[in-house]
């Protein structure tokens, strides 16, 4: 399994491609902490880094790469190894490599300049959305043989999730403006990992404002360590539950 | 010759008449009460250190009253401790701790009864109904006291300095914790309260009502119930004070009800839920002051008008100002935003375009509290962008049209 993990992971960094997303990622991350003496900036463009590009770059490299690697998979099943072995060296190996590329790219210039309690919360959650999109990305390629369809359902998942979700809670949040919805809300939240990671965030970056009004609801739940545990517990569900969704449809799967 | 000099060692001798009364356990005169019966207006009785348990100690003649290595006067928890009903007194270096808790008649640590110039400095009050109550006094000082509770509810405890109808005060350098206000003014007018630390109050660090011409200068009012609230009264200047830390729904660094001609100048707001409260407030001048981390730098009502706000820092508040309606009555003018994104082509540290420190979204979660779950999203990112293009939600009169574009030194 490690061999295999090695010579995905040698492929991807020839592939240049995630080379090239950790050197933008690192650009736009130095530049917007140099941009002002006070990390807000910064922190405010690293957050839309977490919920805007990690989850498309994440999602979008892993599903072409699984399409383009068809062969490569066949021809590792031609060899006496599990397809089981097969499909989760191939998770570990992308995800390792997003998950670097972020580090590095967005990671680092994090720990220097805000070494507190919101840095770390930023890097963790975007390690996790790292290896929530890249799961995603295995079930939407293999739910689908033609290449087209997987990656226009990857997109479509990656627009539900940044974009469609919030508008529909914002639709659900005006509608029902009248009821005490304060709870549900917080249990919507669990339906969408961007939005998890973002109130974890949001909970340390905001802190003044999330202390009053309902702010307090959610700094309850979330704001305590139960919260916290059952947040990133649902996080790694996000991460765990579509890879072996798509495990068991590719151990199944006629090639 | 010999006559004046007679008459300069008489001089000398009537002042040296004022006795000095020794108390404490190792002196003719053990107890306070038997030292007050026997002094005469401008003696002083001086109290040596030890626990005097003696009920209510009442001074009611002109008295220096010294406490020495702070001996301790004990209410037991059942009366007031030390009533002071004379002009002129001082009261010194005591101990004062364990009054009653009664609602009726509130037993307090110091209380001083409709008189002048009486100084209460440098005493230790603790675990006190009220701490220092004066009540329709005029020329007092309150100086250098360290006053500490241990209220659990708004209810059960008093206030660390009450002041109620009094003028011409000086409330300084004192530290009050864990009172329910910290310090209280209620139609005391022409006053100071200078140096005061007040923090872990239940309710408020600073309670003003009714309260005209005063001035409350350097003052620090951090992690207190409710902050600072400042209520009905006009003329009140607010210098160099520091609110931190007031953190809760309905909690306020500073909160103005009903205030008009004030000047706010210099004062720093931390990390507070909002920063500054308006409502119904008219003709004041905010300006110079920094407001940092806050969850809302500002919400003005609409009941406000004509309000300066001139030559403020907003630095990393979640939002910088808020409103409850569409009426603008109030000006802002060179004031720093660190959110704004304009440009200055002719370099004289304007911005050259308007900014609008009313966000989309300050809007929807006034209306909306629970949206406040969206914040930060990209759908509300887009949609406060759209909004600053295209004011339509938010007034668009709502504006600083000299933004500064760089902080100013604060």
């Amino acid at each position: 399994m490690n061999r295999i993990i090695k010579i995905i992971l040698s492929d991807i960094i020839r592939n240049k491609i995630v080379l090239a997303y950790t050197l933008i990622l690192s650009i736009l991350s130095w530049s917007s902490f140099a941009l002002e003496d006070n990390s807000s900036k910064g922190l405010l463009t690293i957050l839309n880094v977490i919920l805007f590009t990690v989850p498309l770059v994440s999602i979008l490299f892993a599903t072409i790469y699984l399409y383009n690697s068809a062969e490569f998979i066949e021809l590792l099943l031609s060899q006496p190894i599990k397809r089981k072995k097969i499909w989760l060296s191939l998770f570990f190996g992308l995800s390792t490599a997003m998950v670097f590329a972020f580090f590095i790219g967005a990671g680092i210039p994090l720990l220097v300049n805000s070494p507190d309690s919101i840095g770390f919360m930023m890097l963790l959650n975007g390690c996790l959305i790292s290896v929530i999109f890249v799961a995603l990305a295995f079930l939407s390629s293999i739910l689908t043989r033609d290449k087209a369809k997987g990656i226009g359902l990857a997109i479509m998942i990656w627009l539900y999730f940044a974009l469609l979700f919030d508008g529909m809670v914002l639709f659900l949040l005006f509608q029902l403006a009248e009821y005490p919805i304060e709870n549900m809300m917080v249990g919507i939240t669990a339906f969408s990992p961007i939005d998890l990671a973002r109130i974890q965030i949001l909970l340390h970056l905001d802190v003044s404002a999330m202390m009053g009004y309902t702010g307090a609801i959610f700094k309850d739940f979330f704001g305590t360590s139960v919260g916290l545990m059952v947040s990133f517990v649902l996080l790694s569900l996000w991460a765990i539950v579509p890879f072996f969704i798509s495990m068991r449809k590719f151990n199944k799967k006629d090639l | 010759m010999k006559k004046i000099s007679f008459i300069v060692f008489l001089l000398f001798f009537s002042i040296g008449k004022a006795a000095i009364i020794q108390v404490g356990a190792n002196f003719p005169v053990k107890k306070i009460k038997q030292a007050l019966a026997v002094a005469k207006d401008g003696d002083t009785i001086l109290v040596h250190s030890g626990i005097y348990k003696e009920g209510t100690i009442l001074i009611n003649k002109k008295i220096y009253f010294i406490g020495k290595n702070f001996p301790v006067l004990d209410g037991q928890n059942k009366k007031e401790v030390l009533s002071i009903n004379a002009n002129d007194v001082v009261v010194k270096g005591f101990k004062v701790i364990n009054s009653g808790h009664a609602a009726l008649n509130d037993p307090c640590g110091i209380r001083v009864y409709d008189k002048n110039n009486v100084t209460i400095q440098g005493n230790i009050l603790d675990n006190n109904f009220f701490g220092i109550y004066l009540q329709n006094s005029t020329n007092c000082i309150v100086k250098n006291n360290v006053i500490k509770a241990y209220g659990k509810a708004e209810q059960l405890i008093g206030n660390g300095i009450h002041c109620w109808k009094s003028n011409n005060l000086q409330i300084i350098g004192n530290k009050i914790t864990g009172h329910r206000d910290g310090i209280y003014f209620e139609f005391v007018t022409q006053s100071v309260i200078w140096r005061n630390i007040a923090n872990n109050n239940i309710r408020y660090g600073l309670h003003f009502m009714f309260s005209n011409d005063d001035a409350y200068i350097t003052n620090v009012f951090k992690n207190n119930g409710a902050g600072v609230a400042v209520m009905f009264t006009k003329n009140v200047k607010m210098f160099n004070n520091y609110f931190e830390e007031n953190w809760g729904d309905s909690a306020y660094g500073l909160l103005l009800k009903e205030i008009a001609d004030s000047y706010i100048f210099n004062n720093r707001f931390a990390r507070n839920t909002s920063g500054i409260y308006m409502e119904g407030t008219s003709r004041i001048k905010v300006e110079k002051n920094s407001f940092e981390s806050n969850g809302w730098g500002m919400k003005i009502q609409a009941s406000c008008m004509e309000n300066e706000i001139v030559n403020n820092n907003f630095l990393k508040n979640t939002f910088d100002i808020s409103t409850n309606g569409s009426l603008v009555l109030n000006t802002f003018n060179a004031n720093y935003w660190d959110k704004y994104e304009g440009y200055d082509l002719d370099k004289d540290g304007m911005g050259d375009v308007p900014y609008h420190p009313l966000s989309l979204f300050a809007v929807l979660t006034e209306n909306t509290p629970s949206a406040m779950l969206l914040y930060r999203s990209f759908m509300i990112t887009l949609l406060d962008k759209s909004e600053k293009v295209l004011p339509s939600i938010t007034p668009d009169n709502f504006v600083d049209n000299k933004p500064l574009m760089k902080s100013l030194p604060l």
